[in-house]
């Protein structure tokens, strides 16, 4: 049994670590939430010049061509640093996209762009308030071109391209579509959300030229394959946002007098913060699992990644509501930090699809795992 | 048990219906207001008009003495005029903290000729009051304050600083809570004052909120000079008004702001999972009943403190356990009405949401409120201590000279 990263693995990950301290102290968060910027360009840049976003790409597309337990690692970081860029949205999700249902051609096209952040890609599901069904998709692709609107977006105003699930008039359900979100036919707005750190937009097209990206038909198995590989990779960046909220919440904890004591003498804290750590620890040993399950492919992959959302995203609530009650009022400043971790954790937790969709899934592949 | 007013108490409630339909509107289903956001000028201006209006009508404040403002009404008509003008929108918040803190206080231990000047004001709305008790190092451990009140002759001369100070920004008076001697026990060493927000050398700025808003201050003293005879209590007696202040808060709490169960079954209804009703989905309908079952637990134990009050008896413990339960269901429910809407849960623009981001607002202030007033833990350990009986934390700083007691800096 090896239930570890390798000693490469754990020196990208120091890497990648030290390389967001240097450039992405919360102060860049705090930047972009109070500014126009819709995200941090010189974390965007320094994670590029290190090939981040081409961390899984094979090298024959132009990337590294290491595996998804490098990726993993760095998700952790940049879950953990707060960073303000589309690296989620372009890497996770687009490129994933591509990865599993790419023409060679369209591979070509994309991923060398996308190895080396020359072009940022974003997943257009959401079409409002409310989880989807295939059957309720209105955003449509018929002649090569997409009518129809996707709000939120993330990254959708920042964003090249978008891969976006339609109703596909050719066939019976959905596909997917690669669009230009530069091209004639697209309008794009900015929309305002709990967590300012990371831009989302209103995407509208209205004859927008697109083409067809995996079989016609196969749209919302595809969408559902993704969002299983996207999920490890934001469970882990939820993973090392619940630990920074731990390690603030000590801190602050070791620091702060209250009735001539330490206020993390007092069991109340104590056990709040132990409560924090053990949830963090679940979802820490989910969220592994849930790597070597994407590294590998492993059949095992549906559950995993479901398990590692699911206890990730309880984590990351717990962490970062009570890293607030913590500091007491303090906390509940906008000059604290604590906020931006707070509204940082609804927005990945909403992301990919709340909870109790995450826990439905899990259930659906439990049930597959003890078929009757 | 009978849940129907008596008689005379269906008149009354009679009586305040009809006037509040005539002066007030009615709130509509659809769009519940919410809490109007307490920094705006112009709320302020509409909130102090209404509360005028009410003094004048002779429904502020009832159960206060007729000589500071009220009617000497039993205290059950004040409820029941806030239980009918609930279903009203009108604003209030701004005069929570005067009416029920800082005049009870007032009344308790000001003279007669400083009851009768400043309880009235309060009563009409005209002078807004705050509680400048929380310091950067005293919030949990108010005892652990150091603003500091020196003897000079007729006066006190005070230096140092408040913080969360609720409304400073827009108070015209502030009841105050200081240290004169440093080397009593901290619970010794305390005196307590009201003063004039307008007093050279006070200083009041700003604090801004999670969400944006400034609703709270930080208040800085610069030898600011207090009359002695605005001083409530003895030298040294301040801990002992400040309990007087403290349990008024406890009282003063009521229902928590939106939204609750009833805002998440209207979201529910309105919303589709996976192609149905939120609300055909058995997991959302649980939810929403373990809300309700909290929510209408306070509001039986409201009856029952109610019956209490109408007896002319103290409302029993059970009341105490109001905030601790609303403040972290406001948070999880809000969180909860947010994943209903899924992905578009983060949106926080009122017209592209589903219940004008009703969740997504509640999400960013319910911290505040397991925070202001005792914390969930700080409620938590005195349900423990005064309700259950059970032994006191071993003190560490109750019995030596404050200035001895370990601070971390
Ligand atoms: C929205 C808002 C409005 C406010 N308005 C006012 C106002 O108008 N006037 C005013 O004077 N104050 C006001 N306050 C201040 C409020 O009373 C304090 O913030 C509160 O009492 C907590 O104190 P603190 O912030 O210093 O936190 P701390 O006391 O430092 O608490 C930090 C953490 O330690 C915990 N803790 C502390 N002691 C213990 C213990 N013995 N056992 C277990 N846990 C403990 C707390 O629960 C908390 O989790 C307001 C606060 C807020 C958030």
């Amino acid at each position: 049994m090896n239930f570890d990263f390798s000693d490469a693995q754990k020196a990208l990950k120091k890497q990648t670590r030290d390389l967001l301290r240097q450039v992405c102290d919360l102060t860049v968060p705090r930047r972009v939430l109070e500014g126009e910027e819709p995200y941090a360009d010189e974390v965007w840049k320094a994670l590029v010049d290190m090939e981040s976003p081409g961390i899984a790409i094979p090298e024959q597309y132009g990337g590294l061509g290491f595996g998804y337990l490098e990726l993993c690692v760095v998700a952790e970081e940049l879950g953990r640093s707060l960073a303000p860029t589309p690296f989620s949205s372009s890497v996770y999700l687009a490129t994933e996209a591509i990865l599993l249902a790419g023409t060679d051609e369209q591979k070509q096209q994309y991923l060398p762009k996308l190895a080396k952040g020359e072009i940022v890609g974003t997943f257009a599901l959401s079409e409002g308030s409310g989880a989807l069904s295939e059957e309720k998709l209105a955003c449509a692709f018929a002649d090569g071109a997409l009518r129809g609107a996707k709000t939120p977006v993330p990254d959708g105003d920042v964003a090249d391209f978008a891969v976006v699930v339609a109703r596909d008039g050719d066939a019976d359900g959905a596909s997917l579509a690669l669009v230009d979100l530069t091209a004639d036919g697209v309008e794009r707005t900015t929309v305002a959300t709990l967590d300012p750190t990371r831009s989302h937009a209103r995407v509208a097209f209205d004859g927008a030229a697109a083409q067809r990206l995996g079989a016609a038909g196969e749209g919302w198995k595809l969408k559902d394959r993704v969002f299983d590989r996207a999920a490890v990779l934001f469970a882990m960046e939820q993973l090392g946002g619940s630990d920074a909220c731990l390690a603030m919440a000590t801190d602050y904890a070791k620091g702060r007098y209250a009735f001539g004591r330490p206020i993390g003498s007092f069991q109340a804290i104590k056990h709040k913060l132990a409560d924090m750590y053990i949830k963090n620890e679940l979802a820490r040993a989910n969220d592994y699992y849930g790597a070597w399950a994407l590294s590998t492919d492993a059949d095992e992959l549906a559950l995993a990644a479901a398990a590692a959302r699911v206890a990730s995203t309880e984590a990351y609530h717990y962490a970062a509501k009570e890293n607030i009650q913590t500091h007491g009022g303090i906390g509940f400043t906008w000059e604290s930090d604590c906020h931006l971790f707070y509204r940082r954790s609804k927005l990945l937790s909403l992301n990919l699809g709340s909870a109790r969709v995450w826990k439905d899934r899990l259930v659906t592949a439990l049930e597959a795992q003890h078929a009757a | 048990m009978d849940f129907n007013d008596t008689p005379e108490q269906a008149a009354f409630r009679a009586e305040v219906r009809t006037w509040l339909a005539a002066n007030a509107e009615a709130k509509t289903g659809s769009k519940r207001s919410l809490n109007r956001r307490i920094d705006s000028d112009r709320g302020l201006e509409m909130a102090k008009q209404w509360q005028q209006k009410k003094a004048d009508a002779g429904y502020a404040c009832m159960h206060f003495p007729k000589e500071y403002g009220g009617q000497g009404a039993p205290i059950i008509h004040t409820v029941i005029y806030e239980q009918e003008e609930a279903k009203y929108d009108v604003p209030t918040g701004f005069f929570s903290i005067g009416l029920g803190m800082c005049a009870p206080t007032m009344m308790a231990y000001a003279s007669e000729e400083q009851k009768q000047r400043h309880v009235p004001p309060m009563v009409r709305g005209e002078e807004v009051w705050c509680q400048l008790f929380s310091e950067p190092g005293a919030g949990s451990d108010l005892a652990g304050l150091r603003t500091r009140a020196e003897r000079d002759g007729d006066e006190w001369v005070v230096n140092g600083q408040k913080v969360w100070t609720s409304g400073a920004h827009y108070s015209d008076y502030g009841i105050l809570v200081t240290r004169h001697d440093p080397t009593l026990p901290k619970h010794k060493g305390l005196t307590y004052f009201f003063l004039d927000m307008r007093s050279p050398g006070v200083e009041v700025r700003p604090i801004k909120q999670i969400s944006g808003a400034s609703d709270f201050n930080e208040v800085y003293f610069t030898n600011v000079r207090i009359p002695d005879s605005q001083r409530l209590g003895e030298v040294g007696a301040g801990w002992q008004v400040s309990l007087t202040t403290l349990m008024n808060e406890r009282l003063a709490v009521g229902g928590a702001p939106p939204p609750d169960a009833a805002d998440l079954l209207a979201l529910a209804r309105g919303v589709e999972l996976e192609g149905r009703p939120a609300l055909e989905d058995p997991a959302t309908r649980a939810r929403i009943a373990e809300w309700y079952v909290e929510a209408a637990g306070l509001t039986h134990i409201r009856s029952r403190s109610m019956t209490a009050l109408a007896r002319g008896e103290t409302p029993g413990p059970e009341s105490s356990i109001a905030k601790v339960v609303s403040a972290p269901k406001l948070q999880e429910v809000s969180s909860y009405g947010a994943d209903l809407l899924d992905m578009a849960g983060i949106l926080t623009d009122p017209q592209q949401t589903l219940s004008d981001a009703l969740f997504q607002s509640g999400y960013l202030y319910a911290p505040g409120l397991r925070i202001a007033g005792g914390t969930d833990e700080i409620l938590r350990n005195i349900i423990a201590e005064r309700v259950l009986g059970l032994p006191g934390d071993i003190r560490v700083d109750r019995d030596k000279p404050f200035n001895e007691i370990p601070s971390g800096s």
